[in-house]
């Protein structure tokens, strides 16, 4: 705030602060985030001159610093168990992905007329809202969010326009790209007999 | 505060306050950051509006289109988020922690006297000594950036003196679920 006397007050400029693409931390934090590995070779890739500064010998000399050998010790160890526990956290997170279900069901709402509920989108990525529009467009009928008896949410499209449904996955058209066709089952459930 | 936050089920709601009560944030804001009034123009300017989010525990989060800007708890003081503080480093007193302490910050620990009167620490010197509840900056050693934004547990003259317990509460970090909240 040194020119802000003469003249007419001037603004303080934003300093442009560069986030590493891997973790968002600026990159002198990526040390610490789980990734570093990763984060190191973006560096390295995208601004050599600061992965000079940071990652040089000299640089990790200087670092350590204060610290004792042991607690630096200490820390790399962490560090690289973080990434080893962060990787297989991703990993897991996309076997899950990969075996979740999408079924498309559909519901006898008497004897000639069928609503199509489809499940389990949210585990793909997919917006929910947006999908249910596209399927309403598309089939120029009713489409919406709702939630179903076990308090998940599921898109309910009126009409039976479950092999539609199947056919636009496949093709992955707009908002329900990325689910992989294998995963999507075609359920058929018949209304319960009243008690008659 | 945000080490556990989801956008779809803590907010409220948005809308926009007031423009008398805009004006009053603004002349609060003025008043406790070091920041002159052309900077903040610069943040957050008069045309635009800004927007209030509601959420849990009464933290109010107010963004301008869309980029959440900063946020307070209750009735407390003005924090700007990290990466609004990362551009204009100023407007907060800086304390600095430790490399070891780094590793606990960014698990959202808060932050002890030793880990600021150690000699990788950094408290401001006794003619600028910060009262208690005072929002600071916290650095790290050896780092140019902020880790994260928190509030003097003890005035920073009582933390030499005492060198013992909390010394500064964490309210954001690098990494916490409001660091992810690029857009509202």
């Amino acid at each position: 705030m040194s020119s802000s006397d003469q003249q007419e007050p001037q603004a303080v400029r934003p300093i442009e602060v560069l986030y590493c693409q891997i973790c968002t931390f600026p990159p002198e934090y990526c040390e610490f985030g789980s990734s570093l590995t990763r984060c190191k070779e973006w560096l390295q890739g995208a601004r050599p001159q600061l992965f000079e500064k940071y990652y040089s010998d000299e640089a990790l000399q200087s670092k350590i610093g204060t610290l004792s050998l042991e607690a630096q010790a200490k820390l790399e160890k962490d560090t690289a168990k973080k990434e080893a526990k962060a990787e297989a956290k991703a990993d897991a997170a996309l076997k899950k992905k990969m075996a979740s279900q999408v079924s498309i069901k559909r519901i006898e709402r008497n004897k000639r007329k069928h609503v199509t509920a489809i499940h389990g989108l949210e585990a793909f990525d997919i917006d929910l809202k947006k999908a249910a529009k596209f399927l309403a467009q598309k089939f120029a009928t009713g489409a919406s969010v709702t939630k179903n008896a076990q308090g998940q949410d599921e898109i309910v499209v009126q009409g039976d326009v479950s092999d539609d449904v199947l056919e636009l996955m496949e093709g992955g058209a707009g908002p329900l790209k990325g689910v992989p066709a294998d995963n999507v089952v075609i359920i058929e459930e018949k209304k319960k007999k009243a008690s008659e | 505060m945000f080490k556990k936050f989801t956008p779809s089920t803590d907010i409220a709601g948005q809308t926009p306050p007031k423009s008398s009560v805009q004006r009053s944030i603004r002349a609060a804001v003025l008043q406790q950051w070091k920041i002159g009034p052309e900077t903040l123009e610069e943040i957050w300017p008069k045309k635009e509006s800004l927007i209030h989010v509601k959420c849990r525990e009464h933290i109010s989060i107010y963004s301008v289109q869309s980029v959440p800007l900063f946020f307070q708890h209750f009735d407390g003081p003005f924090y700007p988020t990290l990466r609004l503080l990362h551009r204009y480093p100023s407007i907060l007193p800086k304390v600095g922690v430790d490399r070891g302490a780094i590793r606990f910050l960014l698990a959202g620990a808060p932050m002890m006297c030793p880990g600021l009167t150690s000699a990788g620490g950094y408290l401001p010197p006794s003619e600028e000594a910060l009262p208690k509840g005072t929002a600071v900056a916290v650095h790290a050693e050896g780092k140019e950036h902020a880790v994260g934004i928190g509030i003097t547990e003890l005035s920073t003259e009582d933390m030499r003196k005492l060198n013992k317990d909390v010394a500064v509460e964490i309210v954001t970090y690098l990494g916490d679920d409001l660091w992810a909240l690029q857009n509202l």
